[in-house]
């Protein structure tokens, strides 16, 4: 058996691989927590709660109307980024004019209602979904089962098309303009609340599509959500909330890291984001890609 | 942290001398009722309150008068129960000394904390707090003193000062009563200070503090270790109370529980913190009986409070016509 730094290659891809999945989680999810703070400067805490509900959506689906994995990938986000988009329009909307830690904190409120409601009706233990692609591809020096590939190349193609809606559409110049200056936005008759319900709307559609990827990897909980937010807080911190594409790369970056120390040092690994963070916060207050101090 | 669009009016000018002796009678019969409740109520409930009423108070030190929101402070408090539960245990140190233990500690993680946290300001500050009180999380979940999933128990409570036997429940009553009494007078005299004055002037204006020389990130760490030392005080009475430290006091949820508490009853307030510890520890106490999920009530009343009364229950009752008709300010 081949070995690098004495450990087994096989090892060591199979950590890469859970790595670079938890990656694609931390990069949807954190692009999905940039564009919201983008625009509403509201930091969603909620994003954890709308990635369980996400995949809680799908199992239903699947067990109560019989709907594939497929379309569930498809109705889940459609889902919770309508609840997300009344939600914005009710509540949250009502507090941008506030100190954004109410932003926050309102979410927070949001995240625990959400998460208790689940609980209560479904208990805290997992509960496991089906694969939907069976198999796996020899790769040579590994076997990678097919669902996780089609995870990584997923999150991918949606982390890509994202940054370009934003980059070269004409929505997404609508969207960088508002967040530059609302105000001016809305004088040259662009309706600015609607692009700010739609822009929540996709970033809890971003959480749930990362829910419905998640649901067959891990088991679907009500807590699966909370164990994840907070992480993806700190890969937040790390990247810097001022680019939509720094926010991604330090989320498949993160990710990787974290199983590589799996693999080197296991103790470490359910740490070693948070370390990193506060090194970063040390060398470069401003995180990785931020402009802003 | 207030609203921008609803400045409040700074704090130097005092209230109404109506307004201070309604204050003055206020305090003696809530002190009054302190010294008798044993009688009337169950006095573990009472010291329960009694600390997360600290805890709160301590909070809010700064969040209210510095306008920082940590969301990671459960690390100080169960951090400082674990560090005095370990002392009193292990070590066989004396009650008094292992509460001290517990604060020093408390405050040596506020220090390195605060440093790291105050790099960023506002949203970042909340969060980079929250991840790194999580990753003291990971920390007593995998260290061998804490015991992990069982924490440490049984812990005894031993005699203050050598003499007075803490295990005599209402010896123990007194004994907080008079820690949070002394901890709220630090409070008092700590806000009311000219560094407690120039903590406002941060919160109210930042930049405006800084162009007046004022290094503010020293003030800021200052507050920031003050509010962990007061916070681990809390902690570590809160261990010889129930005579354990799980981990339950350093998750996340307690961080957030301290929040609503202090959001509750009323940021920036002296008596809002107090008044909210003792209506969320009521609540939860009562929810415990029933099969309800406190998570789901602790939801709706933080989403309540932040769209419907952001000043909490004094603060609004300051602000009210009546309050207002008393002589009490927004703010007071």
């Amino acid at each position: 058996m081949t070995m690098i730094f004495g450990i087994p290659v096989q090892a060591l891809m199979g950590q890469l691989l859970i790595g670079l999945i938890n990656g694609s989680f931390y990069a949807l999810l954190s692009l999905g927590l940039a564009v919201i703070f983008g625009l509403l400067r509201v930091i969603n805490f909620a994003h954890g709660a709308q990635y369980m509900l996400g995949a809680f959506v799908t199992l239903l689906l699947l067990s109560g109307l019989g709907i594939n994995y497929w379309l569930a990938l498809v109705l889940a986000p459609v889902i919770v980024g309508l609840l997300g988009a009344v939600v914005e329009r009710t509540m949250l909307s009502r507090l941008y004019k506030m100190d954004h830690l109410y932003g926050l904190l309102f979410t927070f409120g949001l995240a625990l209602t959400i998460e208790g409601t689940f609980r209560y009706f479904f208990g805290a233990s997992g509960m496991p979904y089906p694969q939907p692609i069976q198999g796996a591809v020899n790769l040579g020096f590994m076997f990678l089962p097919l669902y996780r590939g089609w995870v990584v190349i997923a999150s991918m193609i949606v982390c890509l098309g994202v940054w370009l809606m934003i980059e070269k559409t004409k929505l997404g110049a609508y969207l960088r303009a508002a967040t530059e200056n609302p105000t001016l936005v809305q004088s040259f008759g662009v309706n600015v609340p609607m692009l700010l319900t739609l822009t929540y709307a996709l970033g809890a559609g971003l959480a749930a599509f990362t829910g419905v990827l998640a649901a067959p990897i891990y088991q679907v909980s009500p807590l699966m959500g909370s164990q994840i937010i907070i992480v993806v807080f700190a890969v937040v911190v790390v990247g810097g909330m001022g680019s939509i594409l720094g926010a991604i790369i330090t989320g498949y970056m993160l990710g990787i890291v974290e199983g590589l120390t799996k693999v080197f040092y296991p103790e470490a690994s359910s740490i070693v984001i948070f370390v990193i963070m506060a090194i970063v916060l040390i060398l470069r207050p401003a995180g990785l890609f931020g402009k802003d101090a | 942290m207030t609203g921008k669009s609803e400045p409040v009016q700074s704090g130097l000018a005092s209230a109404h001398p109506r307004a201070k002796r309604i204050r003055i009678a206020i305090i003696m019969v809530s002190l009054a009722g302190l010294l008798l409740a044993p009688h009337l109520f169950y006095p573990i409930f009472l010291m329960k309150l009694l600390c997360f009423a600290l805890f709160a108070s301590a909070f809010n030190l700064l969040l209210g008068y510095t306008g920082l929101l940590s969301f990671g402070h459960a690390c100080f408090f169960g951090g400082a129960a674990y560090f005095t539960a370990h002392a009193v245990k292990i070590w066989g140190w004396s009650p008094e000394a292992g509460i001290l233990l517990g604060v020093a500690g408390a405050a040596l993680l506020g220090l390195i904390m605060g440093a790291i946290a105050i790099r960023r300001q506002g949203i970042y500050f909340a969060m980079i707090t929250l991840a790194l009180a999580q990753l003291f999380y990971f920390f007593c979940l995998q260290a061998s003193f804490t015991h992990g999933e069982d924490g440490i128990q049984s812990v005894p409570r031993g005699k203050l000062f050598g003499l007075i036997n803490l295990h005599d429940a209402s010896n123990m009553y007194y004994f907080v009563l008079a820690v949070f009494v002394i901890g709220l007078l630090i409070i008092w005299r700590f806000v009311n200070s000219p560094f407690g004055m120039i903590l406002k002037s941060i919160r109210e204006n930042e930049q405006r503090a800084i162009s007046l020389g004022y290094s503010v990130n020293r003030y800021k760490l200052g507050a920031f270790v003050m509010s962990a030392a007061l916070a681990g005080l809390a902690g570590g009475m809160k261990a010889l109370v129930f005579q354990f430290a799980t981990l339950t006091d350093v998750t996340w949820q307690m961080s957030g529980e301290v929040i609503l508490m202090t959001l509750l009853g009323g940021i920036g307030t002296l008596a809002g913190p107090i008044i909210g510890a003792g209506m969320v520890v009521t609540l939860q106490n009562y929810l415990a009986t029933s099969e309800f999920p406190v998570t789901i009530v602790t939801g709706l009343v933080f989403m309540a409070c932040v769209l419907l009364f952001r000043r909490g229950l004094i603060g609004e009752f300051f602000a009210s016509k009546l309050g207002r008709s008393l002589g009490f300010r927004p703010d007071s």
